[in-house]
């Protein structure tokens, strides 16, 4: 087997970005509006807007504390600015001692300390000034695959998602499995109905008996609201596509995943400690398990659709596959590859799956993904408790 | 009989996966491995969307990819169109 390489950012504590980003992050929803005026001001800066990061409690706290810890700590990302407002539960200060551990360059920024809007958007944009400047002038060198944690995801899924798209992504979920890196499937909510597959894959009885456990946890979850996951799950979209069934979606989900041994199940945001394909559990909102993901570490992210969809992360290149050529032509602008040519009987699951891996490649080397061209910058938290 | 483009992709599947749109009354002809079966179509078919290949009691399994995908809310008569109006999910829910 060849090795496959790629043009990546070696950080200092080894681990390997594929891009150079300066992150302006907003713990909390009150400093978001300041972060974007920074990105408009500072080239190579990027945020994001979310709801998250005060009133919370319990390990709902702690769920968005990881995940903004997982943000920051991504190797795609050179240096870290937290910006806060002061008084709310997630505390800048707290966060930013986490990210440092990386060894990364990390500055704390508080609206409240800082006298107002107007003077934390000027102090944040002269940190960034800077921290843009130092990461220039970090060079490119060849990594290997083995250094990638590559997510993979399905949103806004039609009948040919489990035939074409997701089937070709399990054929790159296999190759990057093969040399040596890691493979993340999620949304445990999509899985269910297929969960015996995957459990028949485990690598022990640990790891099957977890694989039941948060299948599990999601129906206890929904039957405790007296609610029927079937009312959200499959969604209007993908009932018009010609999905009927939670099942009949869950196992052309669960293709994404290749045929590769199941390692571990890891929690959402947390990064996989075993190479090889891992399952982190998450919900099957699109945004929530990007930002899980990426959080837990991945480099790159795999997103199929059925009905076209615009989602990027401010951090990760995502690669959008479409499971139809009709879609893909009518999407142009948000779709990198097409899948479609499997329907069409032009291409092979196969050869599909290695035309992803080159883009991944590819990708990982710098060119950029028409999400991130479009700036599409989601960030969401899967949030476990009610607000305070 | 005309050749028409769906997707029978097991043996033990009831059912079939249009990828072009099928038109009503037409006679035809679907294959999985040994499997061959001949089905007059009693609805208009979209692209994506399901049809019965042999009849379906009610209370009986769907099954796709050789898995079951919900169960028959009501007979479902070969070449009939398979969605939310005839099957259901067995998961997701408390009954």
């Amino acid at each position: 087997m060849e090795k496959i390489k790629f043009w990546g950012y070696r950080r200092g504590n080894g681990q390997v970005g594929v891009r150079n980003h300066i992150l302006i992050l907003p713990t909390i929803t009150c400093a978001t509006q300041t972060a974007q005026r920074v990105t408009e001001l500072v080239q190579g800066t990027v945020s994001f807007i979310h709801p998250h990061g005060c009133g919370q409690i319990g390990s709902d706290y702690d769920q968005t504390f990881k995940a903004y810890v997982g943000i920051g700590s991504n190797p795609n990302v050179y240096g870290v600015i937290v910006l806060g407002l002061g008084c709310e539960t997630h505390q800048a200060r707290m966060i930013a001692k986490e990210i440092e551990k990386t060894g990364k360059p990390v500055e704390v920024v508080s609206i409240q300390d800082q006298g107002g809007t107007l003077q934390a958007i000027a102090d944040t944009a002269k940190v960034a000034v800077k921290m843009v400047q130092e990461a220039s002038t970090v060079m490119r060198e060849e990594c290997y695959f083995n250094e990638l944690i590559v997510a993979t995801e399905c949103g806004g899924s039609d009948a040919c998602s489990g035939l074409s798209a997701n089937p070709a992504v399990g054929r790159a979920s296999d190759g990057i499995v093969e040399q040596g890196g890691t493979a993340i499937l999620a949304e445990t909510t999509e899985l269910i109905g297929a969960e015996h597959l995957l459990a028949n894959r485990a690598a022990d009885d640990t790891v099957a008996k977890r694989v039941y456990e948060v299948i599990g946890a999601i129906e206890k979850r929904s039957n405790l609201m007296g609610v029927d996951l079937r009312t959200g799950n499959p969604s209007p979209g993908n009932i018009e596509g010609g999905i009927t069934t939670l099942e009949e979606k869950s196992l052309g989900a669960a293709t994404k995943s290749g045929s590769s041994r199941l390692e571990e199940i890891v929690n959402y945001a947390e990064r996989p400690t075993k190479k090889g394909l891992v399952w982190m559990d998450t919900p099957g909102h699109d945004i929530e398990q990007l930002t899980g993901m990426v959080a837990g570490g991945a480099q790159v992210v795999l997103f199929t659709s059925g009905r076209g969809t615009p989602t990027g992360s401010p951090i990760a290149p995502v690669i959008k596959i479409s499971t139809n050529t009709a879609m893909y032509e009518k999407m142009n602008e948000n779709i990198d590859l097409d899948a479609g040519t499997i329907i069409e009987g032009i291409e092979t699951v196969d050869e599909v799956g290695s035309r992803i891996i080159s883009e991944i490649k590819d990708v990982a080397s710098g060119k950029l993904t028409k999400a991130e061209i479009l700036k599409q910058h989601d960030f969401g938290i899967w949030r476990i408790g009610p607000t305070f | 009989m005309e050749k028409v483009n769906a997707l029978f992709l097991n043996e033990e599947d009831n059912i079939a996966t249009a990828l072009s749109e099928i038109e009503k009354n037409k006679k035809v002809l679907v294959k999985a491995g040994k499997v061959e079966k001949e089905i007059h179509m009693k609805n208009k078919i979209d692209f994506g969307h399901k049809f019965a290949v042999i009849d379906i009691q009610k209370g009986e399994d769907i099954k796709k990819y050789g898995e079951v995908i919900g169960v028959a809310t009501k007979g479902i008569l070969a070449g009939e169109h398979v969605h939310v109006h005839n099957i259901e999910s067995k998961r997701g829910s408390e009954e």
